[in-house]
């Protein structure tokens, strides 16, 4: 995969630089159901070779649909996976050897992940400031009960909560409100990184301005760093600087937001901006959208979207395309864009 | 005269600590061949809107007063038989998600068939022939051997065709959709709008479209209904309501959505949440988190009154109206 990483971190280097990163589940049946009933071995190849970096202070956002490997993104990028394939650099440091060190606490200290389900993400049996303060203590960054309570206080009320909230549960809490203790909890080690997997997928659209309002703001104030997954593709041009778009496994296109919305070159991209309900009758000219994605357990070859792709031919079929620059900061693979057939 | 016609439907759930009254006088109609957006965040009363009019309504819940009215019928006082004979048959339903509505123990066909037989007086093979007629309608391709697969073997996009094709198995006049495309991804989502939407048209079947998706709305619906705290707080055709809301929930609603054409830093936010249904405030129940608050606001609660293009429930637009038109 073609990567504008550059080989020595410099201290203008992108803060998180993912290099080639690949995941593969082992999806087998049991031994014993392999041996009686002839059952082959059965891999997922859920990430398969992602390369992407983020500078310090903005936004990369990757969008896809259901099953494309952006979750497992997020989970490898906070070493909640080990990578099959591939590395990934956190401020110049390899991720996934420290995270292994006894000093891995620190960088762990420094790369935080909000979830998508805020109902699920917090233990209902704790109160709002266990939860909050649970991380300070792990990471000993409080002395006594008082200065906890302090910056517990001074959490909630970043994330528009008040001081007063501490000894609540989350069922007190609204859904929206849920997220932002969420928030509140990821933002307690001072992260400069954090990996927000669909943060607001669960919630009403007004609420859910409230929390991108909010993730906005922080990002101003303490120049933090996000990657953001989703599938909405409007919430994805509202908060990010960069997108990625991943099928299946691989990014297909990548560039800076005002180009990918304004000229998509990948078929997919195209695909996924014109199946985008309308608001307002623009008259925007649409093509309907064709087919679904694949089983990721039998991917098609070639490219693997050339199933659902109007414009494949049997170069497509057969050969993979590589992520190929067309010029600044803007990335695709696919043949057709290559040979200028599109 | 109009397919549908709910009036002041009321709901309640009798619990320990007294009655929560989940909708509080819905009313609305729809005429054959239209396709209503009912649309609202978690706990306005939509779905239970929805499972109202199918009889479906989950006990405690009960309907305290009103009528629902199909085809100059009564059928919110019927009994469980009675409800089943128009269940299906008169009023097909369709539900999130495509795999809670699919028995996984039947082929499609076995369920598609017995739907067909329990409704019309026609043979099995007859009802067969049928059953792959409505898979082809769907958009499923090879419907003939398809009909003998079971629902897993079927992806979402697929099950959710099928799903629509057992809804008009009898050939109601009505379906109600309870959000039918919020579990599918984008891009199927798309496609099963265009096809709820062509079919219907076809068939003449009017559409409840229950969702809180916007653009779903926009994209397929005549007439939209907003709801709030359980009741209708504005109603208009769709286009009204959406470029030129008159309600403040509405617009706010409308400001909130990230918009593809339009760069903004700040997305509009309506501060607060819902209230719960034990909490409703007095007066208009959106009067804490509404910007245009007025003292009648507190005390008295607007029914929906004709603004310019949709009506809606705000005393902005009461004839002596202390403001004018929302910006």
């Amino acid at each position: 995969m073609s990567s504008p990483t550059p080989s020595t971190p410099s201290p203008a280097a992108p803060l998180v630089q993912a290099h080639d990163l690949a995941k593969t589940f082992d999806v087998s049946p049991p031994w014993l159901n392999r041996v009686l009933e002839g059952k082959p071995r059965q891999l997922l190849n859920a990430v398969d070779g992602v390369s992407f970096d983020i500078e310090r202070g903005r936004t990369l956002a990757l969008v896809g649909e259901s099953g494309c490997g952006k979750s497992t993104v997020a989970r490898l990028l906070v070493g909640l996976y080990e990578p099959t394939r591939g590395h990934m650099t956190f401020d110049g440091q390899d991720a996934h050897t420290e995270f292994k060190k006894p000093s891995g606490r620190t960088l762990r200290r420094r790369i935080q992940m909000i979830f998508q389900d805020p109902y699920a993400s917090l233990n209902p049996r704790w109160t709002v400031e266990a939860i909050i303060g649970e991380p300070l203590r792990e990471h000993g960054l409080v002395t006594d009960a008082a200065e906890l309570r302090e910056r517990v206080g001074d959490l909630l009320k970043s994330v528009g909560l008040s001081a007063l909230d501490m000894p609540k549960y989350p069922h007190q809490f609204s859904g929206g409100q849920r997220q932002r203790i969420s928030i509140a909890r990821a933002l307690a080690t001072e992260p400069e990184f954090l990996v927000c997997d669909e943060p607001t997928s669960a919630l009403d659209v007004s609420v859910q301005a409230q929390v991108l309002n909010i993730m906005k703001d922080l990002q101003r104030e303490r120049g933090l760093t996000y990657l953001f997954i989703s599938h909405n593709l409007a919430v994805v041009r509202h908060v990010s600087d960069e997108v990625g778009v991943m099928y299946l496994g691989r990014l297909v296109e990548r560039a800076d937001k005002h180009t990918l919305f304004a000229a998509p070159r990948h078929p997919y991209t195209r695909m996924l901006l014109d199946a985008i309900p309308e608001m307002r009758q623009t008259g925007r000219a649409r093509t309907p959208v064709q087919g679904e994605v694949p089983n990721p357990l039998n991917p098609p070859g070639g490219c693997t979207f050339h199933p659902r792709c109007p414009h494949a031919n049997d170069r497509c079929k057969s050969e993979r395309p590589a992520l190929q620059t067309l010029g600044e900061g803007h990335w695709v693979a696919c043949h057709a864009v290559a040979e200028n057939r599109l | 005269m109009s397919l549908l016609q709910v009036k002041d439907l009321v709901v309640e759930f009798p619990g320990r600590r007294g009655t929560l009254r989940a909708l509080d006088h819905v009313s609305f109609e729809i005429a054959p061949g239209e396709i209503l957006g009912v649309v609202g965040e978690s706990g306005a009363g939509k779905s239970l809107t929805g499972a109202s009019i199918i009889g479906l309504l989950e006990p405690p819940g009960r309907i305290a007063s009103g009528e629902i009215i199909l085809q100059g019928e009564r059928i919110d006082n019927l009994n469980f038989d009675q409800m089943r004979s128009i269940r299906g048959r008169r009023i097909g339903a369709i539900f999130q998600d495509p795999l809670t509505s699919l028995n996984p123990l039947y082929t499609v066909g076995h369920q598609l068939i017995e739907t067909i037989q329990a409704h019309l007086p026609v043979s099995h093979a007859e009802a067969r022939k049928r059953a792959i007629d409505l898979l082809k309608d769907t958009g499923i391709p090879a419907a003939e051997q398809r009909i003998e697969h079971y629902p897993h073997q079927f992806s979402g996009g697929m099950r959710q065709r099928v799903v629509i094709a057992l809804a008009l198995a009898a050939q109601p006049q009505l379906i109600v959709a309870d959000e039918p495309t919020t579990a599918l991804d984008v891009s199927i989502q798309a496609q099963i709008i265009t096809l709820l939407k062509n079919i219907c048209h076809d068939r003449g079947a009017a559409v409840m479209l229950i969702t809180h998706d916007m653009g779903v709305i926009a994209e397929t619906c005549d007439r939209v209904a907003v709801m709030y705290a359980g009741r209708i707080v504005e109603t208009g055709p769709v286009h009204q309501v959406i470029n030129h809301p008159n309600h403040p929930y509405t617009a706010g609603l409308m400001a909130s959505i990230p918009d593809m054409a339009v760069d903004r830093e700040r997305l509009n936010q309506i501060d607060g949440s819902m209230p719960r249904l034990n909490a409703i405030p007095a007066g208009c129940a959106y009067n804490p988190r509404c910007p245009h608050v007025v003292a009648r606001c507190r005390t008295e609660r607007p029914e929906l009154m004709p603004t310019s293009g949709t009506q809606a429930a705000c005393w902005l637009h009461a004839p002596q109206a202390p403001h004018g038109d929302l910006a």
